[in-house]
């Protein structure tokens, strides 16, 4: 079987941050990265604070470094034009190794830069440590309208199907003597796009009808939504993050 | 409701898809409570479009449908206990399991009845039990091989306690050993069954009577040893038995 397109992040150990329930981690990781962005750009220190805070994360959640790294290069097409900045800025202006750079520039790109790699960080944290079911469980919890967790619930259970029929068409096409490497043979595989649509309309059809049978009014039951929430308790162990990222943040606020 | 109502009387049904194709022609069929009846026909004979009747997905165009004493009507409150009573198993596991963990979907029938609470549980337990998918409640049924959806399709329809269960093409796209535990299974439920199938040996080991669809008309009912024994009237009917297959009535197949 197709296993593993549902847990692209996900790292399958046992820590204490994966024990905690997935709304508290969403509402940590939210606030975090809020403190993160309004902190001052000139405030240096407080981004090493906060790097500093994920790195203890991680630690407790069993991710190393590498696979950190490795996936927040994700971040680099949004942060390449970050790049440009220092050359770009305006106003005051100094030297470095003989570039002439923008102060303001730097400042802007540094900005981004470090905001960005932050946010990525906690990001790949909680999908490092929750399952993409638990992630749409937490959500549910968090009051998130159903109908947008139901589209992402829906979307994660067929995604294996529908890639695994695409795979079977293209080895079909392959094995006729398709070669989709050059411009002039896209036909079949654009063709094949339109039958795959045709097929997960009728797909949908028939999942709509099986549900019919089964007594779906519109509504999703709400059945296993109660059990399992989290205890004040744990709200206030994930809620150490995000209160020292806040008192960061207003120290920062307040020394700049 | 009398107790003596048959599980299944199907009356006169004639059907016309909106484009003026005429895929029932007048369909009679009585099954009464505990029987298990084959009901088979080649491709195109109009088998599925009958099931769909069964549970009022599809509205007769003329005929009546009545389930253990309740008639099919597209009123909201009897067609949810219609659906409740007709437990329909549709033949692409895929197509009923929606859910990400096979307990949810296994749940998502009996909420939609209204159960909640250790009630579900217990249905939920006791369905998958019968099944022998207990050890597997809480994996994702994508990563499940196909035998073992189908049997966890089989439980979701189990967990509403139907009246009459039909199966359609049950055996369809199994291995020989899932073919025959399904087949075990099946044997040991206290259900009506209507098991749709061109899998003659298969209608032959499960059920006492079939009856032959074809053209949208009931053409032959009675036991099936007779049935298959006939080969004339399968072969105008575009069915037949697997080479050196010869249905003699012998013991029940060994059990584990």
């Amino acid at each position: 079987m197709a296993a593993g397109h549902a847990h692209v992040l996900y790292r399958e150990v046992d820590s204490p941050v994966h024990r905690l329930p997935p709304e508290v981690k969403i509402a940590a990781m939210v606030a975090f990265t809020i403190a993160v962005v309004a902190t001052p750009r000139e405030a240096l220190w407080a981004f090493g604070a906060y790097a500093l805070l994920v790195v203890a994360v991680a630690v407790l959640a069993r991710v190393n470094a590498r696979w950190l790294l490795l996936r927040s290069t994700i971040e680099l097409p949004f942060v390449v034009f970050a790049v440009a900045l220092p050359f770009l800025g305006v106003g005051e202006r100094v030297d470095v190794a003989g570039l002439s750079l923008s102060v303001d520039g730097l400042y802007g790109a540094w900005n981004i830069v470090a905001k960005g790699t932050l946010g990525v960080w906690a990001s790949l944290l909680l999908a490092a440590s929750t399952t993409t079911r638990d992630l749409i469980v937490g959500l549910d919890r968090l009051r998130c309208p159903q109908i947008l967790t139901q589209i992402a619930t829906f979307m994660l259970r067929y995604l294996d199907v529908l890639v695994g029929e695409a795979r079977r068409m293209r080895v079909a096409r392959i094995s006729r003597g398709d070669d989709p490497r050059f411009v002039w043979q896209l036909r079949g595989f654009a063709a094949g796009v339109g039958a795959l649509f045709l097929r997960a309309f009728e797909r949908g059809e028939r999942v709509y009808l099986a549900m019919l049978s089964r007594g779906y009014t519109g509504r999703m039951p709400a059945v296993w939504q109660g059990a399992g929430a989290a205890t004040t308790g744990q709200w206030l162990v994930a809620a150490t993050v995000p209160v020292l990222a806040g008192a960061v943040a207003a120290t920062a606020v307040v020394l700049t | 409701m009398q107790p003596t109502a048959p599980s299944l009387e199907v009356r006169g049904v004639r059907y016309a898809y909106p484009d003026g194709h005429v895929a029932l022609h007048g369909v009679d069929l009585t099954v009464a409570r505990g029987e298990r009846v084959a009901l088979l026909g080649p491709n195109g004979a109009g088998k599925t479009t009958l099931v769909l009747h069964l549970n009022g997905i599809l509205t007769p165009t003329e005929g009546g449908i009545v389930v253990g004493g309740l008639a099919v009507s597209s009123d909201r409150a009897r067609l949810a206990e219609i659906r409740r009573r007709v437990g329909i198993v549709f033949q692409d596991p895929d197509d009923q399991l929606f859910l990400p963990t096979v307990a949810e979907d296994v749940a998502f029938g009996p909420a939609n009845l209204g159960l909640r609470g250790a009630e579900l549980a217990a249905r939920v337990d006791e369905a998958l039990a019968a099944v022998g998918m207990s050890e597997h409640r809480d994996r994702t049924p994508h990563h499940l091989s196909f035998g073992q959806r189908r049997r966890v399709a089989v439980a979701t329809v189990l967990a509403m306690r139907p009246e009459i269960l039909v199966l359609d093409e049950p055996s369809s796209n199994l291995d020989p050993a899932a073919r025959r535990e399904l087949a075990g299974i099946l044997r040991d439920l206290p259900v009506t069954l209507l098991m749709v199938t061109h899998d003659l040996p298969y209608a032959f080991e499960l059920c006492d009577r079939s009856v032959i669809l074809d053209g949208g008309r009931i053409v032959a009912d009675g036991p099936t040893p007779e049935l298959l024994g006939d080969e004339e009237l399968l072969a105008r009917h575009r069915l037949e038995l697997p080479y050196l297959f010869r249905p003699t009535p012998g013991p029940t197949p060994v059990r584990e």
